[in-house]
Order: structure tokens, then C-alpha cells, then sequence
């Protein structure tokens, strides 16, 4: 890749924490924490982003950068309170610079309008709060700002934009017989000017490379050595040059330096109006003034017009300056000490280690092309197929389980099973990322439906698989988009209920039992069941006469057109519903479940693998197939007796589990593998738990082991299959399909229903 | 022999730009990531130009500046200071705590290389 590309990619990259720390801090004022440090952060991330943005050209992006960080160095020097209104405005800046990045990088577009709008905004808050601004207004405020800009140099790149009033003399040099104007420079620097590094040597190296020089010191003011400061500028130098490059080339090369210098400029020849000194007035009297002046002989009409013969005189005279320079005393004054330079230089050559400290310092992360890293899990997923399929070898051989190859195998499991945690690890990301992007939307969300929303997050760092992560972010927008618009009420509802006019919704994620779960819950209402029960009647997703439990009702949500709101609102839905949500839930090997209490609110909540990759699962046989079932569903495992199984219609079946039915499942049966009635006592039972909470026994012949099984995808590899989740191969090399447990229920649930229902008046029941 | 440079700067885009720049113009560079870090760097490393920016975490432009000049190896130690801002506050205060010149962002790569040439010795 071009390393300038390379350079904006990571520009990118870092604007994308930049803009997650203005947020973080922003965040944190508004909710009236944070002190000056804070808000310096936050100014600084505005001011990197303008900068990276500045040197890529991206003008755009710069400007409304440059309007934002004027505003937030208001705050900074304290004219600006941090109080929330302010920073409300600051916190949707933030969402428009994100636009502005995104557009920068062409992803998207910006809101032209909203950008100017805010813009104005800003620009009413450092005008001292005048929030009120009209359209037209905007407008011109917006115009300004482009003007402002320019001006700040964010053009072209120009170093001396004092010069401008000395136009009239700036022709005026006249031309010698090398035919070049020849100027007259006196300069005499300060003891500040070498205070400050700068060095009179390189002044004169860089007007050599402007023109050929004819350079005179002067020593006069040289005291005697007794006297002698060696921190102190003694001398003053007359330098003659030949140049076409104008006044503004030389004046540029005392830009660094004009403050702590007395400089004067003229046209050799010209008249002595024409001697503007730069010098500020306030600067000591000029030693070698009268000296400069006994100089000033006429222009030494330059004898030999061979440039390179004056080339080699002014490198002479530099050879004269550093000659007679101010003995180098212990104190090292800056001409000694830039003298030594090489020597330092060659030290740090012979440590080339150390070079290495900024590097270490700067961070202990590095990047890693994730195909790598991709590459790697495979790896160790066939690593771990490999080792199952050995083992299963050895146990077919069979040795001794003490024999030493039987111990090295085990051990063999233990490393296999170690790296691949550590592989898995590399993967792993905090829900950071994703949880970052919500605050926005919630103010976008709260904004339109005019309620008011503070969105609470925990369990931000915990970490899950980074292809989990980025799939999870468009079901949690839709989640938190329907908490919002259809979870919370309206201000007045609110506190005609008693409850605080701004609305909670809180964002959890934590871990439990090897998945992540995260939880999306707000204070609402709760979900209004008589009218969800409506709803699902109206549209024929259930039967007239059907009996739901609370927990039925609020999953109704779920089903395929299902839609609360009246007309299909831009917020929660674009015409999507939480059929949706769920679908990408499932996909991901998740599960989505609803608890609502009326009055109290709703909470929402995902559970997902922590990866993709593998999975502990339980191995079983039905019908001479072999099946896996994920271990984190079973809670045990247990021998149905006939007097604990109690028939339920004509296939169905209940199992007592000391004090509790639950359904029973015939795996077989409802995977088609056999047909018929069912002998619920001739195998073993795996009393599985669902994500809803729910219970259930499924019923299968015969357990053949416990193992850790690397998923591979049906979807990808053949197609969708109800109740099936995953695939994955064994030791002995045979694929083995890996039951979705959840889905196994509802399909036996349903079964149990449409059986239960007498054909002509059952409804269609979607899934 | 290559000059050394030390870049201190908050972002890493503008330390991967001078980085660039610098390397193709034929000076080693060394980095930093803030005023603290810089000192820290500099006490294992001489630097014969140093290039730094002033809004930074930890220890901003302007007393690293100061930091730097403390130390009687860095006394004359040519330093740029980076600088979007135009207004010569800015730059005053860092030539006060001893800044020889200024850098002003957005720069192209001849306009850095060539402020550093005319401060490096």
C-alpha cells in the first residue's frame, strides 16, 4: 500500500477512538462529572482530528473541526460553562464530526443542513449562549467561518505572512553587474536567540543557498576575555547578498529568529528611507550599529560576477565565524554545544537499543491481519479434530488407559484445548465498540419521538468473539430503537404515572455460564399484553381459542408481521420487527427473550456464544445417528422411569421431575429419523434448559461422551435446518449435526399444538 | 551519519506523518507520545532535532519545551514546535520556554524538511 495511504487508514482508525473519547467525555460532563483535565481531552480530540484531517486535505471535515474546537476552547479558558445545555449541543457536534469522518472517508453523507445548523450553534454558544439563531443567520454565520478558516492558513502553506506592509521597497534593490539585485543585511542577534537553539552559522547557510554572500563580522563589541560572558552575543555581521528571490526569501530566513535579533534590510544603494528595521523597538540598543554603519560602503559592485568564487568566500567567512566564536567554556554555550553534535549523535548510533524505548512505551498491542488470525483458528480447529480422532484410534487399539501413550494423549487434550482458548482470546473484543455507538442513537431516537432517555451501559468490557461483536450491533439498534419508541412513555405519561419524565434504558453485558448475555431494559410500561394478544388475533398469528401464558404473549412480539405501532414508525422499525431482531440473533447461535412487567418496563435479553468457533458439547446417539447437544443446555441427564412419564394427547408426553412436569422431546421423532409412538422409557434424558427459562427433557438412546466439537456452519456449507444448529465432525471423521435445543422445543411445541387444534378452525401458524 | 529527530505528538497519524517525511529525507526518527514520555524518551537517547506538538496528555508542548532546555545536553538542541493554531499566543509561549521554531499544520513534506534543515547544525 502507498504509506500515505497506509497513513490515512490509520488516521481513520484513530479518529474512530478519538471520536469514542469526545463521546466518553462528553458523556461524563453531561453528567456533571469531569473536571478541566476532561475537558481538555475532549478539546484534544477535536483538535487531532482537525490536524490528521488538515494534512490529508480533507476541508470539510476541517472546517466544521475548526468551528468545534473553537467553541470547546472556550471551555477550556473557563468562558464557556460545562453546563448541560452546552454540552448537549457539544454532544450532537460530536455525532455531526462523526458524520463528517465517515463522509471523509467515504462512507455516507452529511447532512449539509444539520452540519451548517450546528455550526451556528456553536458559533451562538461562544457569542455567549444567543441559542436563538434564524436560518438566514446560519447562513452567514457559516460564511464567516469559511473565511476564518482560510485565513488560519489551512490553504496553501505559507511561512511569512507578516511581510505584507513592506511591499513599496521590496522591488526596489538594485541590479549589480551580476545582474542580480544585491540586498545589505546587518544582523545582530541576541543572547535570547542562541538561548533558543537557533544558530547564526545555519542563518548564513540558508542565505547562501538563497544567493551568493558576502559576509563581514564585526567584533567590536568583543570585551576582553576577563570580561567575557560566554553566554553572551558579542557579535554582529554585515552580510551582502545576491539574489532574485526578492525581500520575502531573506526575511523568511530570519523568521525563527526576528524576535530575538536587530535586523536591518535595504537595497544595496538605495536610498535610507528604504531601511525598515524589523528589530521591535524595545529590543536592547544595537551594539554594533555604528559599526554597521562605517560599513556601509558602496555595494562592492561584485568583481568577479562568478558565482561560485562568492560561494566560496561566504563559506569562508563562515569558517571565520566559527573561528572566532566565544571560547567553549564548561557551561557549553549553544555554539560549542551544536559544534558537538556529531559526538552525541555517534553515542546514540552505538545504542541503537534505545531507539527501541519509544517504540516498547508507546504501546504493547500490535496489529495482526485478522486473515491471520482466521487462518490460525482454522488451523487449530482441525488441530483439535485431529487430536479427537487420535484419541479415538488409541481407544481403538486398545491400550491401556495407563499406557504412556494413553497419558501423552491426554496431556495432548490439555494443550490442545489450552491454545485453543488462547487462539480463541486473540479474537475476543470488550462490547466496548458496539455499546459506544448507542448513546448516539438513543439522543437521535429520544429526539424524534420527544421523550427523554438516559441510557445507562455496564459490562462494557466484556469481552466476546469480534465476529459476535460486529454482528451484534444492528439487532442491539433495533432493540434499544423499540425500547425507546415503544417501551418508554411520553414526559407527561410519565409523570402522570409517577415516574421521573426522563426514561431509563440500560444496556448490560456479562457473562454467564460460557455466553455472553446481554440485556436491553427500560422503565416503560411494559408490554401491554391484551393488546399484543389483539394484535397476534387480528393479523391470524394465533388461534381465537388459544391459552398463553404471559411469557407466550410477550413473545408473540416475535412472529413474523407482528407490529405493535398503529402506522410503522421511521424509528423502531423501517417497516422490521422483532422478528428480525430475532432471526439475527439466531443466526449468530443466540437467543432472544422478552420479561415485561406491567407499569415497571421490559427487559430484553440476548444470549450468544462467546464464539463461533467451538462448542462443548454432549455427544448422543438417536436412531444410529450421532448427534451433539451443547452442554451449557443440559443441566443433567437421567433415566426415565414409567411412572414418572404421563401421556399428553396422542404423541405428547410430560416427565415428573421431582416436583415438575416437563415436556418431554423425542428427538428422534421430531428430526423425522423414526416415526410412530414413542417408548419414552427405552433411552436417556437430557433435561435441557431454554433461554426463555422454559424446561424440557429431550429423549434420546444413548449417551456417547462428552467433547469439545469445532462448529461448522450448515447454513454455509448446505442450508438452514429447524432444530438443527451446526455441524461438526468427529474423531472417527463422520459429521455429526449439533442440536439447536431452543428450536427443538418450539418445534415440539408447536407440533403439540397444531395436534391439539382441530384442523378447520386452526390458523395458520407462522414461525 | 543520520541526524537522529524526535517527534513527540498525541496522534499517531501526525507521528506516522513525520515519520515519513523524516525517514524519506534521510533522519532517523524517534517518537514519543506526549511532553512526559518525550523526557523520558530523551534521557536514553540524544536527539539532534526535536519536533513537537503542544496539545498533548500528560505533559503539554510547552513544558516539555521547558523540560528539555532544563537539561544542559538538550541546551541548544534545535526544537520545531507543530502548531494548527495561527495565533502568536501560541507561539509566543513556546519561544518563551524556548522553542527555536514553528512548524504550521498542515505541512507538506518539503516545507517540514526544510524547517528542519534550517535549525539542524
Amino acid at each position: 500500500m502507498d504509506p500515505l495511504e497506509a497513513i490515512k487508514a490509520t488516521f481513520f482508525q484513530e479518529c474512530d477512538e478519538l471520536l469514542a473519547d469526545l463521546e466518553s467525555g462528553l458523556l461524563e460532563l453531561e453528567g456533571g462529572g469531569g473536571d478541566i483535565e476532561t475537558v481538555n481531552a475532549v478539546f484534544r480530540a477535536v483538535h487531532s482530528v482537525k490536524g490528521g484531517a488538515g494534512a490529508f486535505g480533507l476541508e470539510p471535515l476541517v472546517r466544521f473541526a475548526h468551528v468545534f474546537e473553537t467553541t470547546l476552547d472556550d471551555m477550556r479558558s473557563g468562558k464557556l460553562a460545562t453546563e448541560p445545555a452546552a454540552v448537549k449541543v457539544m454532544l450532537r457536534a460530536a455525532d455531526v464530526l462523526a458524520d463528517h469522518v465517515s463522509a471523509a472517508r467515504g462512507q455516507g453523507v452529511v447532512d449539509e443542513a444539520g452540519s451548517l445548523r450546528l455550526v451556528a450553534e456553536l458559533k451562538a454558544l461562544c457569542n455567549g449562549g444567543a441559542a436563538e439563531v434564524a436560518g438566514t443567520d446560519a447562513g452567514e454565520e457559516v460564511v464567516m467561518v469559511d473565511t476564518e478558516v482560510e485565513d488560519d492558513g489551512f490553504g496553501d502553506f505559507d511561512f511569512t505572512p507578516v511581510l505584507v506592509e513592506i511591499e513599496a521597497p521590496a522591488e526596489a534593490a538594485p541590479v549589480d553587474a551580476s545582474g542580480l539585485p544585491t540586498w545589505r543585511i546587518g544582523f545582530k542577534p541576541s543572547r535570547a536567540m542562541y538561548a533558543k537553539a537557533n544558530e547564526t552559522a545555519l542563518l548564513l547557510r540558508e542565505l547562501d543557498r538563497i544567493g551568493a554572500c558576502h559576509v563581514t563580522l564585526d567584533t567590536g563589541a568583543l570585551p576582553d576575555f576577563d570580561a567575557l560572558d560566554p553566554e553572551e552575543s558579542y557579535f554582529a555581521w554585515v552580510i551582502e547578498i545576491e539574489t532574485d528571490q526578492g525581500e520575502a526569501a531573506i526575511r523568511e530566513v530570519f523568521e525563527f529568529v526576528e524576535d530575538d535579533c536587530e535586523i536591518t534590510l535595504e537595497a544595496v544603494g538605495a536610498s535610507p528611507a528604504f531601511d525598515i528595521p524589523l528589530a521591535p523597538l524595545d529590543a536592547p540598543p544595537l551594539a554594533a550599529a555604528p559599526a554597521v554603519e562605517a560599513e556601509a560602503e558602496p555595494a562592492p559592485a561584485a568583481p568577479d560576477s562568478d558565482v561560485m568564487a562568492l560561494l566560496e568566500r561566504a563559506k569562508l567567512a563562515a569558517a571565520e565565524i566559527q573561528a572566532t566564536a566565544p571560547t567553549p567554556t564548561p557551561t557549553a554555550p549553544p555554539r560549542a554545544a551544536a559544534a558537538a553534535t556529531p559526538a552525541p549523535a555517534a553515542a546514540a548510533a552505538l545504542h541503537p537499543a534505545d531507539g527501541g524505548d519509544a517504540k516498547t512505551a508507546a504501546g504493547t498491542t500490535i496489529r495482526v491481519d485478522l486473515e491471520r488470525v482466521d487462518r490460525l483458528i482454522d488451523l487449530v480447529g482441525e488441530l483439535v479434530i485431529n487430536q479427537a480422532m487420535l484419541t479415538q484410534r488409541v481407544g481403538e487399539s486398545g491400550l491401556a488407559r495407563s499406557s504412556t501413550v494413553s497419558v501423552g494423549l491426554e496431556d495432548l487434550e490439555h494443550l490442545t484445548r489450552e491454545i485453543q482458548d488462547s487462539v480463541m482470546a486473540i479474537r475476543a473484543q470488550p462490547v466496548k465498540s458496539v455499546f459506544q455507538r448507542m448513546p448516539r442513537l438513543v439522543r437521535e431516537v429520544a429526539a424524534m419521538t420527544g421523550k427523554q432517555v438516559r441510557l445507562t451501559t455496564e459490562g462494557e468490557n466484556t469481552e466476546v468473539d469480534k465476529t459476535v461483536i460486529e454482528r451484534l450491533s444492528d439487532p442491539l439498534i433495533h432493540m434499544i430503537r423499540n425500547a425507546i419508541d415503544h417501551g418508554l412513555e411520553k414526559p407527561e405519561t410519565r409523570i402522570a404515572a409517577g415516574k421521573p419524565a426522563e426514561g431509563v434504558v440500560k444496556l448490560c453485558a456479562l457473562h454467564r455460564s460460557g455466553r455472553i448475555v446481554i440485556e436491553v431494559s427500560d422503565d416503560g410500561a411494559g408490554i401491554n399484553r391484551d393488546r399484543v394478544k389483539q394484535i397476534a388475533l387480528d393479523k391470524g398469528l394465533i388461534a381465537p381459542d388459544a391459552t398463553l401464558t404471559d411469557e407466550e404473549t410477550d413473545n408473540l412480539i416475535f412472529l413474523p408481521g407482528f407490529s405493535t405501532a398503529a402506522t410503522v414508525s421511521d424509528i423502531s422499525g423501517r417497516g422490521v420487527g422483532m422478528d428480525v431482531v430475532r432471526r439475527q440473533v439466531q443466526a449468530l447461535g443466540g437467543r432472544i427473550s422478552i420479561t415485561s412487567i406491567p407499569g415497571k418496563g421490559s427487559t430484553f435479553s440476548l444470549s450468544l456464544p462467546l464464539t463461533l468457533a467451538v462448542l462443548d458439547g454432549m455427544v448422543v446417539g438417536v436412531s444410529g445417528h450421532t448427534l451433539v447437544t451443547p452442554l451449557t443446555a443440559i443441566i443433567e441427564t437421567l433415566q426415565p422411569k414409567t411412572n414418572d412419564v404421563r401421556l399428553l394427547g396422542p404423541n405428547g408426553a410430560v416427565l415428573a421431575v421431582r416436583d415438575a412436569y416437563v415436556p418431554l422431546v423425542d428427538v428422534g421423532a421430531v428430526l423425522g429419523y423414526r416415526k410412530g409412538p414413542t417408548d419414552w422409557t427405552a433411552g436417556v434424558v437430557l433435561l435441557v434448559e431454554s433461554e426463555v427459562g422454559g424446561r424440557a427433557a429431550l429423549l434420546v438412546d444413548a449417551i456417547q461422551g462428552q467433547r469439545q466439537v469445532v462448529i461448522k456452519s450448515l447454513e454455509a456449507n448446505y442450508q438452514r435446518v429447524e432444530g438443527i444448529a451446526a455441524a461438526t465432525i468427529l474423531g472417527d471423521g463422520r459429521v455429526a449435526l449439533i442440536l439447536d435445543v431452543d428450536a427443538l422445543i418450539d418445534v415440539r411445541r408447536k407440533d403439540a399444538r397444531r395436534s391439539a387444534t382441530p384442523p378447520a378452525a386452526r390458523l395458520p401458524l407462522a414461525s | 551519519m543520520n541526524k537522529t529527530v524526535l517527534t513527540v505528538d498525541d496522534s499517531r497519524t501526525m507521528r506516522d506523518m513525520l515519520m515519513l517525511t523524516l525517514k524519506n529525507a534521510g533522519y532517523r526518527v524517534v517518537q514519543a507520545v506526549d511532553g512526559a514520555h518525550g523526557l523520558e524518551v530523551l534521557a536514553g537517547e540524544t536527539a539532534d532535532i526535536i519536533i513537537t506538538d503542544i496539545n498533548m496528555p500528560r505533559l503539554d508542548g510547552f513544558g516539555f519545551i521547558e523540560g528539555v532546555r532544563q537539561d544542559p545536553r538538550h541546551r541548544a538542541t534545535p526544537i520545531l514546535v507543530l502548531t494548527t493554531e495561527s495565533d502568536g499566543e501560541k507561539k509566543t509561549r513556546a519561544r518563551n520556554a524556548g522553542a527555536t521554531g514553528w512548524i504550521v499544520k498542515p505541512f507538506n513534506p518539503d516545507k517540514l524538511v526544510d524547517a528542519v534543515r534550517r535549525v539542524a547544525a
